[in-house]
């Protein structure tokens, strides 16, 4: 009997020494796991980042095209000062604000429905047709809009005998193409959110003497309000680095994307286009530090 | 609203989900102040009577009247009656203070009267120290006041508690049922409380509806419960019982028909006891375990039948050694509880295991 006992236990192998060790050390469990991503995030994420950051201090040679590696501000300081730079920047910002707005305000009632109204399987159903534009590709959706949107397009065929128009192409068009873009990348972590949200909360509320309003002001809200900004995170950020769809369907307007890719392209001026560039970056992370304090980005 | 209304009033209230009948056509009033419990098995739709008073859930067929009102199609907001969650369901977001505040806040009731009725909700369950956590800083039995404090302070004429106590630990849960009995006494509101323990429900209620398979198969105080069950089932749920089939009861008792004695009824003894209505049968002693304020003894009887008998732990207690001893298990004649025929529904194997738990 105790004989078998021991034989039965597992034997000592170099896997189990090592699984042993990693049980018991942590932190080089840790590590061990980190490192492929890290490795990943530093090389390929943070460097590329340090070189954009690097290039935009450099300067081009206007005669030979040829990059000088000589430290100047020159670049910055064309970039915050130069009208042009300005304009397109409130531009982009209004633009991805707008998208932002305008998904949040259609991604709330939807995830809604999906989380709490809709039955288990409808519930799939949603879940796929959420998901199913992103399968098709952007350039197809982006042409697909201009195409709704042109002069003898379906919009106007639509809203001609309302005494409507279609907007053509310009901002509006921009943010309505936009807004579509990017509209599953709000709903999901919305959805997740209130999917996290207990019924039983809404009943207590309910049974408390809480009416639908104050039931979602003073509860859902609150609750799901980090899934909201990390979807917040999404629509603002893809739009403020977008150029492609304003070019599809955003007429002659430009955003700081286009300025970036005329001045890598055309103009040749990689430290300028870099300059230009660390536009959005910091509007980013300076949303971000905003949005740290909620929570979002543990939802991210 | 008369005092002689009765503060709950069920009428041929029935729940279908899809093909399951959660709740069969149950009829039932409940008077103001009264401590009522519903006891059954698991899935015997005890919950979901107590959600469809709340309004969680619309009944397919019948009535929900609340003091003479029929409420039935009200909104749960609509309705004079809080529930207290079996998972609390309090705000994860808000402090203790606001999750007690969250009922008058919702009313229209300004900032500094709410303060101060939440802060004497939580001083009712002792918790006044508390206002500032968050839920999550609370042990169980904490969080299991606050949602107490959270639903009476709105003053409702019903509390619903689904199995409030079921979380905790069996000394904080002695300690919550006498807590809950004294809040119940001292506002004065009527309790429906839900548990699947009968112990439970023998010491807290007034009243106790047993449920099985969404009917009410009885209904009765403690006392009523477990000295006359009704049936089989109800002998075997509330209580350990001996069960008595036609056939022994034939030979044991020399009467026809199903009937059950308790285990604390039964005497054990070495020699035949005898006196005015005093019956006994031989057998042989299975098993003898100590409870500590008791012993539980397991005699085979000759007539082909295994009782339990309880004895008090005495100075006049069978050791374990009797294992195997021949023995007399006599009982009084007032003791044995006939029982209704039993229903097709309820006969058989659950109410036999429910028999044979201790
Ligand atoms: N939303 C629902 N959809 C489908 N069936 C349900 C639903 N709610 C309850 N039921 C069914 O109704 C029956 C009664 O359920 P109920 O929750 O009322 O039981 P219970 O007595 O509270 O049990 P427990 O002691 O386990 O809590 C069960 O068979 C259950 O499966
Ligand atoms: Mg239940």
């Amino acid at each position: 009997m105790s004989q078998a006992l021991v034989e039965s236990r597992p034997r000592r192998t170099a896997m189990r020494a090592g699984s042993a060790f990693l049980t018991t050390h942590p932190r080089t469990r840790l590590a061990l796991l980190l490192a492929a991503p890290l490795f990943w995030l530093v090389v390929v994420y943070i460097v590329a980042l340090a070189l954009l950051l690097v290039t935009a201090f450099w300067s081009v040679d206007s005669f030979t095209g040829v990059i000088t590696t000589e430290f100047t501000l020159d670049n910055i300081i064309e970039v915050v000062t130069g009208s042009l730079y300005q304009t397109v920047t409130l531009r982009t910002l209004g633009v991805a604000l707008a998208v932002t707005l305008i998904d949040v305000v259609l991604a709330l009632p939807i995830a809604f429905y999906m989380a709490k109204v809709a039955s288990p399987r409808m519930q799939r159903v949603l879940v796929i047709l959420v998901l199913t534009p992103l399968w098709a590709s952007y350039l197809v959706k982006a042409y697909a809009w201009r195409s709704v949107l042109s002069q003898d397009g379906i919009l106007e065929w639509l809203l001609a005998p309302f005494g409507g128009h279609t907007p053509g192409y310009g901002l509006p068009a921009t943010i309505i193409t936009l807004s579509y873009l990017w509209l599953p990348y709000v709903i999901l972590p919305i959805y997740a959110g209130l999917e996290r949200v207990p019924d039983s909360l809404l009943e207590a509320s309910g049974d408390l003497g809480g009416k639908t309003w104050p039931t979602l002001r003073l509860v859902v809200f609150p609750l799901i309000l980090p899934a909201i900004i990390a979807g917040t995170i999404f629509s603002f950020a893809l739009s403020l680095g977008d150029y492609i769809t304003v070019n599809i369907v955003g007429g002659t307007n430009q955003m700081l994307g286009n300025l970036v890719y005329t001045n890598v392209g055309a103009a040749n001026n990689l430290p300028l286009a870099s300059a230009i560039a660390l536009i959005p970056i910091v509007i980013i992370f300076g949303y971000l530090f905003l949005v740290r304090r909620t929570g979002a980005l543990d939802n991210l | 609203m008369t005092d002689s209304q009765p503060a709950i009033r069920l009428t041929g209230l029935t729940k279908e989900f899809g093909a399951v009948t959660a709740v069969d056509h149950v009829d039932l009033e409940i008077a103001a102040g009264e401590f009522f419990s519903m006891l059954g098995p698991s899935g015997s739709g005890k919950t979901t009577v107590l959600r469809l008073i709340a309004g969680f859930e619309q009944p397919t067929a019948g009535t929900i009247e609340l003091f003479g009102e029929d409420v039935t199609r009200r909104a749960p907001f609509d309705r004079d009656v809080n529930t207290v969650f079996q998972d609390y369901a309090l705000f994860p977001h808000m402090s203790v203070l606001e999750n007690v505040a969250y009922g008058l806040r919702v009313r229209g009731i300004g900032r500094r009267e709410r303060t101060q009725r939440a802060r004497a909700a939580l001083a009712s369950v002792r918790l006044e120290q508390m206002g500032d956590r968050k839920p999550s800083q609370l042990s169980g039995g904490q969080r299991q006041r606050v949602a107490l404090a959270r639903a009476t302070v709105v003053q409702p004429k019903v509390l619903l508690l689904d199995e409030p106590l079921g979380a905790l630990d069996l000394k904080l849960r002695e300690q919550m049922q006498v807590e809950l009995k004294q809040i119940q006494r001292d506002l004065g509101i009527t309790f429906i409380f839900v548990t699947h323990d009968q112990e439970e429900a023998l010491t807290l209620s007034d009243r106790i509806a047993v449920f099985n398979d969404g009917r009410i198969q009885q209904l009765g105080t403690p006392a009523d419960l477990y000295e006359q069950p009704g049936s089989r089932f109800v002998a075997g749920f509330v209580g350990t019982s001996n069960l008595f089939d036609d056939a022994r009861s034939q030979a044991l008792l020399g009467r026809g028909g199903e009937h059950s004695v308790r285990p604390e009824k039964l005497a054990v003894s070495a020699e035949r006891e005898v006196g005015d209505g005093v019956a006994s049968a031989p057998g042989t002693v299975v098993e003898v375990i100590y409870l500590g304020s008791g012993i539980r003894i397991v005699v085979d009887l000759d007539a082909g039948l295994r009782v339990t008998a309880l004895a008090q732990n005495d100075r006049r207690r069978l050791r374990a050694g009797d294992r195997g001893d021949r023995v007399f298990v006599s009982w009084h004649e007032a003791d044995v509880v006939a029982l209704a025929p039993a229903p097709p529904a309820v006969a058989g194997e659950e109410a036999d295991a429910a028999a044979s738990v201790a």
